[in-house]
């Protein structure tokens, strides 16, 4: 579609109030202006979801696109991933992906990066104005949640500070189930905060394998766990390794025939092995839809976004449903953490001591282990004596100014965030 | 819902990034360091981390079980925590060969938390009771090793003496020797 009519349904949403929009919307012409020249949107992930996102965003009239994605476009791929050709087998998901896109819709730039989401520095996600996420793993999404949540700042309050917030919506498929949700750090659940809903692997006890399998997955199981590690010690195991495949598989396959179990197939096999739940086009189409959608809100405040989670089933009906989750006060990656002043000179020891001294802190703290991202400066018990030397250094010499300390001890239910400030340092600190 | 976005002014870049903030160790790494800090290692237990006190995310817990037919024992468990964790439970093995109905010859470890009913909310404490227990209360129920179990089950005396034995003095069982282990 060409010419002025392009954008009229989106102009009409944009340019006229309504009973259903945002808090704050102020309808304007510009607003299309900046989703086509300024927003800047990173599509995390061109896969299943990931290209269904892209075409989205893209229609929906966001001008700048990137989109980051470590893998090449497999043959398999090719029944959902609708942006990809026989011809692309073997290229990058990310490249193919924005080249196609910007192909087919007119005055859309779309960005490729073609790598891991590790390899990024912060500026880079910085940049953007929004982060979609059409991804297939916890480490993936947990990665990014922390991307997202390590932007935000808390005012002295432990109010969020609005302009740190990093807005990410996150998509996920699961055969014929899946959800859409809006993740506002600081102010709605982020990933870690519920990390229990993310459904747990199915796993069999040893001793079913060993003793009493039951079931063509069983066998396999048994193949891959025990059989594996007792006849090819020192291997390792690679799931992409066909010959490997095809060892579990035989092995499961004589294993089911001795306990008279049917069903062991190869593709079971790979099912199993691999974790495999069957990827449904549609089941992307519509969780996709629904975090484009939720993207043109927050950008354009056009109306109110979901609360913040939704869940759908396509096993029973087009059912859906929507819950406000909480956020978790205690989380260790989204949660505020409370401004300390020390001097720099002041020796861990000190510190400690202070912490357990002060009037709030010190309620729940009796015997306090301190670490630094990685770095465990202190630990109480087992690592006492790795980190005792440390207690005499001065803080200033172990921590920069303005880092996060974490903080554990027993009397705590959760990891306490301590910011440190450095009161001889303070001319050079905000 | 807030508003996130003032159009007019376009959003105002700031130079955080820079200020020292990242990604510096998984969210999983932050859950771990407070297990570590609270692990609660009762009498003739220690713990190893061979690569560091910064690498937590692999160890070693050597046990001495001081009551039942496992008592005079030392037992050397390796757990690999991936980055998932606690979403994933710990990968734990027995580095110290036994004649166990619920391990294995090659260490594995048929412990139920450890697989079906692993729960983000359990910890390596929760583990390492779990392993006493085994130790304490080997069941040959539902066994990793067949014929540990049989025995057990068949001639509890025998069972006895044969773990005590090979924890002992090192001991051939059924075609496989257990070397001592005290």
């Amino acid at each position: 579609m060409n010419g002025a009519d392009r954008w009229a349904d989106l102009n009409k949403l944009l340019t006229r109030p309504g009973k259903i929009t945002g808090p704050g919307f102020e309808p304007d012409p510009a607003l299309l202006d900046f989703l086509q020249n300024d927003a800047r949107v990173l599509c995390v992930g061109a896969g299943g979801l990931g290209c269904e996102l892209l075409k989205d965003l893209a229609l929906q009239g966001f001008g700048n696109i990137d989109v980051i994605d470590m893998d090449t476009i497999d043959v398999s791929n090719l029944n959902r991933q609708f942006l990809f050709r026989m011809k692309d087998v073997g290229k990058s998901k990310a490249e193919v992906a924005a080249e196609r896109i910007m192909q087919r819709v007119e005055g859309v730039t779309v960005t490729p990066h073609f790598c891991r989401i590790e390899e990024k520095p912060m500026e880079f996600y910085e940049q953007f104005h929004i982060l979609v996420l059409g991804l297939d793993s916890l480490e993936a999404r947990r990665f990014m949640n922390q991307v997202a949540c390590s932007f935000l700042e808390y005012d002295d309050e432990g109010n969020p500070d609005m302009s740190t917030i990093k807005p990410m919506v996150d998509g996920g498929t699961e055969g014929l189930k899946g959800h859409a949700r809006v993740i506002l750090p600081g102010v709605t659940p982020c990933f870690e905060c519920t990390l229990w809903l993310f459904p747990p692997q199915t796993k069999f006890p040893l001793c079913t394998l060993a003793e009493t399998p039951r079931s063509p997955a069983h066998c396999i199981e048994y193949a891959h766990l025990i059989q594996w590690q007792q006849e090819r010690a020192g291997d390792e195991f690679d799931t992409d390794n066909e010959e490997h495949m095809r060892w579990v598989y035989e092995k499961a396959l004589k294993r089911a025939e001795h306990f008279g179990i049917q069903g062991v197939t190869w593709q079971l096999t790979g099912g199993v092995v691999k974790n495999i739940i069957p990827a449904i086009a549609s089941t992307n189409a519509i969780i996709a839809a629904a975090c484009a959608l939720e993207t043109l809100k927050l950008i354009t405040m056009c109306s109110t976004g979901i609360n913040n989670y939704m869940m759908y089933v396509g096993a029973d009906g087009v059912y859906t449903h929507t819950v406000a989750y909480e956020r978790d006060p205690a989380c260790t990656v989204c949660s505020s953490s409370v401004p300390f002043e020390v001097a720099s000179t002041d020796a861990l020891q000190q510190v400690i001591d202070a912490l357990v001294a002060d009037k709030t802190l010190g309620a729940n703290l009796s015997a306090p282990s301190i670490s630094h991202g990685a770095e465990n400066l202190y630990m109480r018990g087992v690592l006492e004596e790795a980190t005792h030397e440390n207690l005499s250094k001065p803080i200033g010499e172990l921590v920069e100014a303005g880092g996060v300390i974490q903080v554990n001890d027993k009397k705590l239910v959760s990891t306490m965030r301590v910011k440190l400030k450095y009161s001889d340092l303070a001319s050079m600190q905000q | 819902m807030i508003k996130l976005f003032s159009v007019k002014e376009k959003q105002k870049k700031e130079a955080a990034a820079a200020n020292g903030k990242g990604v510096k160790q998984s969210a999983g790494e932050l859950r771990l360091q407070k297990d570590i800090s609270e692990l609660n290692l009762q009498k003739g237990m220690s713990i190893r981390f061979p690569e560091g006190k910064d690498k937590l995310l692999h160890f070693e817990i050597t046990m001495k079980p001081d009551e039942g037919i496992y008592k005079g024992g030392t037992f050397t468990f390796d757990f690999v925590i991936a980055t998932s964790y606690p979403h994933d439970a710990p990968k734990v093995k027995c580095k110290t060969k036994v004649f166990h109905p619920n391990i294995d010859l090659e260490g594995n470890v048929c412990l139920n938390i450890l697989r079906e009913d692993w729960k983000p909310v359990l910890s390596i404490n929760s583990v390492i009771y779990g392993l006493q227990f085994l130790f304490l209360d080997p069941n040959p129920e539902d066994p990793l090793n067949k014929e540990a179990a049989e025995m057990q089950k068949n001639n509890p005396r025998q069972f006895e003496s044969n773990v005590q034995a090979s924890i002992m003095r090192g001991h051939h069982i059924n075609g496989h020797y257990f070397p001592p282990c005290k």
